[in-house]
């Protein structure tokens, strides 16, 4: 067991950093959340930035430990994450290196990569939520296009995306596993139809995607005809893996600021509140070793990012509620404005333990496919 | 960063797991909780296999290796339930004579308590330098935990504040392997519930196939996922916040496991039969040492304006 950096390791994190203090100032001031171009264009561009440096294959190339490096670095130096560019770079992207034909991969990787192209992710539907496989959004194959109705929701950035992964079902009377293909749409194709969805938080995030007769060439599948839950079910072990690694240290970084601000306001004075604090530094503390923990293991292994990521997910999404609710104690009233960056933050953490697979649907998970109880009701 | 099990580090707990099963098992767990007693034989095999001189130099006759190591051998003890002042015959390896090989019994005073006292050849101040007991100070307790015996002396000793708490202080090293024990409570305990999920049947299926069996399950897998990252990542850096925070994750882990366990377990679960209940009380002796919950907490507090 070692935590430290190895001579490569230590080298890549001196370089990355010199990089970053000099490429930071460059970068524009971050629009507002509402702002989806703004947002598409400033992530976009700081996307091209780390490809002219060299970074943008960082989250497909690079060493598991090379990756948490490059998250920890560039959430230390304040620089943006993934934002607009998170389904393309951390979710299509990798499935479609890991599954695509050579062609695809020509076609769609360097886009993403270079920061033109972003992606959102079709697979959510109304009747088809935890319960990914219930989905029932039809293709059906009419000479070289699949024809495709039916709707997506909670998609994320849609509005600004140029490509959607759209899970489709192509057997109807296929077991409901099987009978799903994995197709890459474009978004500005006729049929498409984008309602932004607002959320609790006040703004839109996500929306509604309407397919009505969307024709998509064959030629833009990737994996077989109806083993489309295989393909998805790579990356979703990939989305619980390490996709949250980054987070646990911008949430290292507000627990300190936050600890500062109780300092300035005085409610530093009380024991319990102060203690709470420091039990929120153990906790997030213990999550980034238990990232280092599973990306090792997994590194060790030779594999994909397993079920341990399941552990994961479930117990950061309640740490980061327990977190913002800790901060509004700390506000006091100021945590009811929501000009306050953390009462933002306090109700956009509301969804964290829902997206991604539900806290319910990842205990279920974690019960039968890591400790082995029998499936049942 | 290789932050994962060594094939030597692997080896060694196995080598610990096995021996403990030989010299420890089941059935020597419910002799001993019949009939207390320090067994002397096991506590020398123990000295033999190099528990108590693990981190002593080699060329002090121990075995030379490191916190990570003692922290796999202490979770071990802490799976298998073994009883004794493991962790002060273990911090008195190379000082006191005869700890290292297991033929002296090394205890401490810790928060106003000594656990056994009778049994042991030596008392220490303990990791938080209290005063001896005089003689007829020490007043025995009847001690929730059937296998560790228990007397309270006067004076609760000070805490393990931001103040106190250096790196290397064998005082943190104490608090570190209570973890370490503390974490292999919670991983029997989640092993045990799933065993029981699995096997007893109500309403004609196992009871893990029930959703509400299978979170309380899940739970206590996170929470020693969770605790071990944290208590092997101090085990590394020995600083005194990962300390702090391994001890309160893996406190908690066992805490709180212990008692879902007893709830997977149901009306077995409470019977003195069921080995659930000694686990539980070994896990509530254990988080009275090393000063309060409190002072981690205001560590942690500290560490964040640091």
């Amino acid at each position: 067991m070692d935590l430290a950096d190895t001579p490569e390791e230590r080298e890549f994190r001196a370089r990355l950093r010199e990089w970053l203090a000099e490429a930071l100032p460059a970068l524009p001031p971050r629009p507002a959340p509402d702002d989806w171009p703004g947002r598409r264009a400033h992530d976009l561009g700081w996307q091209r930035m780390l490809y002219d440096a060299g970074y943008a294959h960082v989250h497909w190339e690079a060493s598991a430990s090379i990756r948490l490096i490059f998250l920890e670095e560039t959430e230390r130096a304040g620089a943006p994450y993934v934002g607009a560019n998170f389904v393309g770079l951390l979710h299509a992207g990798p499935t479609i290196a890991a599954e695509g034909t050579a062609g695809q991969r020509a076609r769609w990787l360097e886009p993403i990569l270079r920061g033109e192209e972003v992606w959102c992710q079709g697979f959510s539907e109304p009747g088809a939520g935890s319960d990914l496989a219930a989905l029932r959004t039809r293709a059906w194959r009419d000479g070289d296009d699949y024809v495709v109705s039916g709707s997506k929701i909670w998609t994320s950035h849609a509005e600004v995306a140029d490509w959607c992964e759209l899970l489709v079902r192509t057997d109807p009377s296929a077991p409901k596993h099987r009978g799903i293909t994995w197709l890459a749409m474009p978004m500005d194709a006729p049929g498409v139809t984008v309602r932004p969805l607002r959320t609790l938080a006040g703004s839109a995030e996500f929306a509604e995607v309407f397919l009505d007769e969307v024709r998509v060439p064959a030629a833009h599948r990737v994996g077989d005809e109806n083993d489309g839950w295989r393909v998805t079910m790579v990356t979703l072990s990939f989305e619980r893996g390490t996709a949250f690694a980054g987070e646990v240290v911008a949430c290292r970084r507000v627990l300190g600021e936050l600890a500062r601000t109780a300092r300035e306001n005085g409610r530093w004075d009380d024991p319990a509140l102060r203690r709470r604090l420091g039990r929120l530094n153990a906790e997030f503390r213990a999550l980034w070793r238990l990232t280092q923990w599973n990306v090792s293991a997994a590194e060790a292994s030779g594999g994909v990012p397993g079920v341990g990521g399941s552990v994961f997910k479930l117990r950061y999404s309640h740490a980061r509620q327990e977190l913002y609710d800790t901060a509004a104690d700390v506000l006091g009233p100021d945590s009811l404005d929501l000009d306050r960056p953390w009462t933002l933050d306090r109700l956009s953490s509301l969804s964290y333990t829902i997206a991604a697979g539900t806290s319910q649907i990842q205990r279920t998970i974690v019960a039968e496919r890591i400790l082995g109880l029998p499936k049942g009701r | 960063m290789r932050f994962h099990l060594t094939d030597d580090q692997r080896a060694l707990r196995d080598g610990v797991r096995q021996l403990l099963a030989r010299r420890f098992d089941r059935e020597a767990l419910w002799a001993a909780v019949a009939a207390p007693g320090l067994d002397r034989a096991l506590w020398r095999a123990l000295g033999e296999a190099g528990f108590f001189a693990l981190r002593l130099p080699e060329a002090d006759g121990g075995v030379g290796l490191g916190l990570p190591e003692a922290v796999l051998a202490f979770e071990e003890a802490g799976r298998a339930l073994l009883p004794g002042p493991l962790i002060a015959t273990h911090l008195a390896a190379g000082s006191v004579p005869g700890a290292a090989t297991g033929e002296a019994v090394v205890t401490a005073v810790d928060g106003g308590l000594v656990e056994w006292l009778a049994e042991a050849d030596v008392v220490h101040g303990g990791a938080d330098r209290a005063p001896l007991p005089r003689p007829g100070e020490a007043v025995p307790l009847r001690s929730v935990d059937p296998l560790t015996p228990l007397h309270r002396v006067p004076g609760p000793g000070p805490g393990l504040g931001p103040d106190r708490a250096r790196a290397g202080d064998p005082a943190l090293v104490a608090v570190l392997l209570t973890a370490a024990e503390q974490l292999g409570t919670a991983t029997r305990v989640c092993e045990l519930a799933v065993q029981h999920a699995r096997t007893r049947e109500q309403f004609g299926q196992p009871i893990g196939a029930f959703q509400a069996v299978k979170h309380l399950c899940a739970d206590m897998l996170v929470r020693a996922e969770v605790a071990r990252a944290a208590v092997y990542a101090a085990a590394v850096t020995a600083g005194p916040a990962d300390i702090a925070t391994a001890r309160l994750l893996a406190g908690e882990a066992a805490l709180r496991s212990t008692r879902d366990c007893l709830q997977v377990h149901g009306g077995m679960g409470f019977t003195w039969e069921s080995e659930v209940h000694l686990h539980l009380k070994r896990a509530w002796v254990r988080a009275r040492r090393g000063g309060d919950v409190t002072d981690s907490e205001e560590l942690l507090a500290a560490d964040l304006v640091a």
